[in-house]
């Protein structure tokens, strides 16, 4: 062991030299950046100025507080709606009931494609003279003429949303149903002697059990979705009329499409912070969760 | 018994798989109706799931109307296993670090590497687009490779840590004792042992990498040649006429490679994407 201890002093930063360099070059670096682009009024050419808080002023008065507040509309209709069906989806691939290896296999492929690609499919089923969703509604009799799904405000929000979760689904789902089949049989054993239901025992087992993970992954979908670019860049470009332009949708809209780099900068350094704090509260909670149940967090 | 459904049950739990399935498989059906039908066909009133008029012909055209569906489909191939590559090299050796060496600020850096999952490329975007443009790396496959290596890394090594931990420690140190460097150790005796933790890094890693090109190639790159397949097919996804039958027979195609990966190696790729966002 001595011989351990007498390397470890530079062996193991040895070791992290190629991540960190990436990991400085790609992310930090340019996070430093942005942050110093954003007291500036970068554009198209070469010279720029120091503008103090300018760039921050303009994008509290104008408004970005809509899209700030709209970001957070889509974000929690979506990860709430992911929830909601990958828990449902978790519950029924529990269930021991023949071909359940198979639909175990079959809920994955939205989340293994290219999103962009996905999202080609869904770009069709919008379409509304020939897509699918308007021609299946019209011939229910849901709807009585072609719908554009894409073309108005509060159908493409809730369109770019359904794709997304669709997107979202299988992890959430895949990631539940391993929490509970962490749960011991026992309990469910213990409970059925007792004849509890299957209710019951769903009610008070199994929610219970997986909470903290429904916790974990509701947050870590939450980042997710926050950063969600290609679904409305393809769908809608962030229309019509920003109807769906979410902050990272504003912030390339402004940088790269109009080439206001530092005005782009300082809605960059907002996204950061608002990531920074969900990142926070992961961290929190999962230090909270290892400290209350080392052996079953999920 | 506990597991012993009653038959409603049984209907019950089957028509909820059936509706979630349906949810979840549906657009994939679609997309395969529509690319067998011919372009007019799909442009018929009131809407028809089933035609007669159904062929593979559009599995044949698109290649002479997309004349680049070939290169696209190659890079992006191309992208990803040289994303998986170079994040591999960062992967492994900073994953062995983790695991198996006591440092000061061990625990806080690995979660500064977790937290970079956190951020999506399309936060870095605009000094990212600066920074190329300064080193002329604009329309090169650098711009779209190396922002992807940078968030392989984090999962991967979050994944290859915690198999690491598992492989126990006599193995090293039988081979220090016979005088191998640690160089050497952790080539010839730590990453065999590791292949099966690697395997799920490396599917991980490419799947991940395959999938999320879109933003770097639209930004970084103009030149059509090097375009990744969800940027040269999104040049035909315009608003007025889509060739539909041939986008969705060439995403079909565009896809074939990650769903047969996953078909096969499916039971690695589930632990390895749950795992990824699990502790211990």
């Amino acid at each position: 062991m001595a011989h351990t201890a007498k390397q470890k002093d530079y062996f193991p930063y040895l070791l992290l030299v190629p991540a960190t360099l990436v990991m400085l070059s790609i992310v930090a670096y340019p996070l430093i950046e942005t942050f110093r682009l954003s007291f500036t009024n970068t554009g198209m050419s070469q010279n720029y100025e120091y503008v103090g808080l300018a760039n921050y002023e303009k994008i509290m008065s104008r408004r970005f507080p809509e899209v700030i507040a709209r970001t957070f509309y889509w974000m929690g209709l979506s990860v709430a709606l992911k929830m909601l069906i990958g828990t449902f989806g978790a519950v029924l691939l529990n269930a021991m009931v023949p071909g359940r290896a198979l639909f175990r296999i079959l809920v994955m492929p939205p989340w293994v494609i290219p999103i962009a690609i996905g999202v080609f499919i869904w770009g069709w089923m919008y379409n509304g003279q020939f897509g699918m969703l308007s021609g299946m509604a019209q011939r229910i009799g849901i709807l009585d003429a072609p719908f554009e799904f894409l073309a108005y405000k509060n159908s493409a929000f809730m369109a770019t949303i359904v794709t997304d979760v669709w997107i979202g689904v299988p992890m959430v789902t895949l990631y539940l149903l391993a929490a509970m089949q962490s749960i011991s049989r026992d309990l469910y054993e213990a409970a059925w002697v007792d004849g509890a239901s299957r209710f019951y025992r769903f009610r008070r087992i199994t929610l219970p059990l997986i909470i903290p993970s429904i916790a974990t992954m509701a947050l870590l979908s939450a980042i997710a979705t926050f950063n969600s670019f290609d679904i409305i860049w393809i769908l809608t470009e962030g229309g019509p009329r920003g109807a769906t332009t979410t902050m990272i949708i504003d912030t390339y809209k402004t940088a790269i499409s109009r080439f206001k780099y530092g005005e782009g900068a300082a809605r960059t350094v907002m996204i950061v912070l608002f990531l920074g704090s969900f990142t926070f509260v992961y961290f929190v909670l999962l230090s909270r969760l290892a400290k209350r149940s080392p052996n079953n967090a999920a | 018994m506990l597991h012993k459904y009653r038959w409603y049950e049984y209907v019950l739990i089957y028509c909820g798989v059936a509706v979630f399935l349906t949810f979840v498989l549906a657009p994939f059906v679609e997309a395969f109706v529509v690319s067998l039908r011919p372009l007019s066909g799909l442009f018929s009133i009131p809407y028809r799931f089933i035609t007669d008029d159904m062929s593979f012909e559009a599995y044949f055209s698109m290649w002479k109307n997309v004349p680049l569906l070939w290169r696209y489909m190659l890079n992006s191939f191309f992208i990803a296993t040289v994303v998986t590559i170079l994040g591999l090299l960062c992967i492994i050796p900073a994953a062995y670090a983790f695991a198996r060496f006591e440092f000061p600020a061990r625990n806080s850096l690995l979660g500064v590497f977790i937290a970079v999952n956190m951020f999506s490329g399309a936060v870095l975007i605009i000094p990212l687009f600066k920074l190329m443009q300064q080193y002329g790396l604009l329309n090169t496959y650098f711009a779209m490779i190396a922002p992807g290596t940078a968030f392989v890394i984090p999962t991967g090594i979050w994944l290859l840590r915690s198999y690491l931990v598992r492989i126990p420690k006599e193995l090293e140190e039988a081979a220090w004792v016979d005088g191998a460097g640690k160089i050497y150790t952790l080539v010839r005796v730590i990453i065999p042992v590791a292949l099966p933790g690697i395997v799920v890094v490396t599917i991980t890693a490419f799947i991940t990498a395959y999938a999320q090109q879109f933003i770097y190639a639209l930004t970084f790159n103009s030149v059509n040649e090097l375009n990744p397949l969800p940027v040269g097919l999104f040049q035909f996804f315009g608003r007025q006429s889509v060739v539909w039958n041939e986008l969705m027979a060439a995403s079909l195609v565009g896809i074939l490679p990650v769903l047969f990966v996953y078909v096969f190696l499916q039971r690695y790729i589930v632990a390895g994407l749950t795992a990824g966002a699990v502790k211990e």
